[in-house]
């Protein structure tokens, strides 16, 4: 195997295997960011060795092997050093030859329950939430810090900056490496599915840059989602936020024309939908709902996108089941965004002028002022009314609000194809 | 990036033999880990090409001819689709794959899966994606 080969064989290696070695390490040594560097020193030492004596057969075992080993030797020096200085002899003596068959007995347990402490460890709410979706891409996707910083286009010493204050952080807040329960779970269990879902929208509609989707971040946040989907399969949402981004990743291919530009829902070429995703939405609905979660806001959200998916033609969607399904939605997480869909939908089921009224009750709503959605909307409902000395207005204020390159091009278009009062 | 996987049929997959137990066993914790990884997208095993069929083009001319068919080595016992970050990463995981032919050398072959982006260098304009989004557009507005 070539240098690089090998290189990259321990690319994917660290990719399948990061995880499971930090998340097993973080128990024994109850750290996260000390997990991490023991697991880090034992890919250095992969990196170090294996161009010479070749991948090994069982490459997680040596991974975490040499991790141990290190975390042992670390562990005998601080309790060396602890008994220098207490003078502490004999007792901490006997105390290191307890531990030390300690950490093959952890290291043999059910790695399901590690990983789920790590995921909720990360997306601990001591941590903002930029930390959180960094730390997890990190600690759980096996991304470089080189990887994320180029997925959310930041400098790559700010999400360095960002990770080793995240670590540090949960170190000094001392929070407990462990799985929470009862009601705390559930609140915890948002900020976790809040996190991947974040890193699937910035996927899918980048906020900034000139790309409109970068698929890589959806992969990585759906892989994230079918992760955790695996550790806690009896929660409704978990399967309710996996429906909801296989059926918008289908339609990533559709999304975007021959030159990169968007292509809006209506507009998508539907042969372009991946079948195979819509197919394990629709079946992650189904788990969603038969564990009770058919009002969870993730599943309520996927019913939506699953009204898309079934219709063949863009006159076949079932409108007034979209706008029913945006009230519950309203009920569930009422919010000026959700307010806004609502109104697409109703317009698209009653008409424009009923579209119309909900967005202009929307126009108060300071939250809203630089959201380029509202204009955009507006801008188009207008439109349709045929009011085009307004719609083009709302859609010139839409593209100024925008940070996306291609988008502020396709509302300036759509601003431009507003005709002018012939004079 | 997807991959199909491709378990390569032996002698005695063709002969329709059910796989014992154990690797039954085996494979089904191995298909735990890989939906567990969030990387298993499908995946199924096929019967003996015994039970199948060819369809030969020569131009205009179409010959069904039924199985079994003789080249063992280059007949698919059963497939996976994955996603995953790269090839690496795919043999990777099918190294950890349990043997899938006990007894008898046997293969797995990794494909990529096409994107809509590979197709770009034979249709660089993006213009072939169009027609064939208008053809779409026309015979849809036809079925109205």
């Amino acid at each position: 195997m070539t240098a690089s080969a090998t290189q990259r064989a321990i690319d994917a290696i660290w990719r399948i295997e990061s995880a499971r070695l930090i998340a097993g390490l973080a128990r024994l040594v109850r750290d996260v960011g000390l997990a991490e560097e023991l697991a880090q020193d034992a890919l250095v030492a992969a990196l170090e060795r294996w161009p010479e004596s070749g991948v090994p057969d069982n490459p997680g075992a040596w991974l975490m092997a040499t991790a141990k080993h290190r975390a042992v030797d670390l562990f005998r020096r601080s309790k060396l050093l602890e008994r220098k200085h207490e003078e502490l002899g004999q007792e901490l003596e006997a105390q290191r030859a307890l531990a030390v068959p300690e950490f093959d007995a952890a290291l043999d347990d059910d790695v399901g329950d590690d990983l789920l402490r790590l995921v909720f460890t990360a997306c601990h709410p001591v941590l903002s939430t930029e930390a959180r979706v960094a730390l997890t891409l990190r600690l759980l996707g096996g991304l470089t810090t080189g990887e994320i910083a180029r997925a959310f286009l930041v400098p790559e010493p700010t999400i360095a900056q960002r990770i080793v204050r995240a670590k540090r952080t949960l170190s000094e807040a001392h929070v407990p490496f462990e799985v929470p329960r009862g009601a705390e779970l559930e609140a915890r269990l948002s900020s976790v599915l809040q996190v991947i879902y974040l890193v699937f929208n910035e996927g899918y509609s980048a906020t900034a840059g000139d790309d409109w989707v970068r698929p890589a971040l959806c992969e990585d946040a759906l892989r994230l989602g079918r992760i955790l989907a695996g550790l806690v399969p009896k929660e409704p949402e978990v399967h309710g936020l996996v429906a909801l981004m296989e059926l918008q990743a289908s339609r990533l291919r559709a999304r975007v024309g021959p030159s990169g530009e968007p292509v809006l829902l209506l507009d998508q070429n539907r042969g372009r939908w991946d079948q195979l995703l819509i197919r394990r939405g629709l079946a992650a609905i189904e788990r969603a709902e038969a564990l009770g979660g058919a009002r969870g806001p993730y599943t309520v959200q996927a019913a939506i996108a699953a009204c898309h998916a079934r219709a063949r033609r863009p006159a076949e969607t079932d409108w007034a089941r979209i706008a029913a399904l945006y009230e519950t939605l309203a009920e569930l997480v009422p919010s000026p965004v959700v307010e806004l869909n609502r109104a697409v939908a109703v317009s698209m089921a009653f008409g424009p002028a009923a579209g119309l009224e909900l967005v202009d009750a929307l126009l108060s709503e300071r939250s809203l002022e630089d959201y380029h959605l509202l204009p955009s909307v507006r801008g188009d409902l207008l439109a349709k009314l045929g009011r085009f000395d307004e719609a083009r207005a709302e859609f010139e204020r839409a593209a100024s609000l925008t940070h996306n390159e291609r988008e502020r091009k396709l509302l300036l278009d759509r601003a431009r194809a507003c005709p002018r009062p012939s004079t | 990036m997807r991959f199909m996987i491709l378990i390569k049929a032996t002698k005695d997959s063709e002969t329709g033999a059910l796989p014992s137990t154990e690797l039954l066993t085996e494979m089904g914790k191995y298909n735990e880990e890989l939906v567990k990884a969030g990387i298993l997208l499908a995946g199924e095993g096929l019967h003996p090409s015994a039970k199948g069929a060819r369809v030969k083009f020569s131009g205009g001319k179409r010959t069904v001819v039924d199985g079994p068919f003789a080249e063992t080595k280059e007949l698919i016992a059963g497939f996976w689709l994955w996603q995953v970050k790269s090839k690496e990463e795919a043999i990777e995981w099918v190294k950890r794959c349990p043997d899938p032919m006990p007894g008898t050398e046997s293969e797995i072959e990794i494909r990529q899966v096409f994107e809509a982006e590979d197709f770009a260098p034979s249709d660089p304009t993006g213009e072939l994606m169009e027609k064939e989004n208008q053809l779409r557009e026309l015979t849809e507005s036809k079925r109205r």
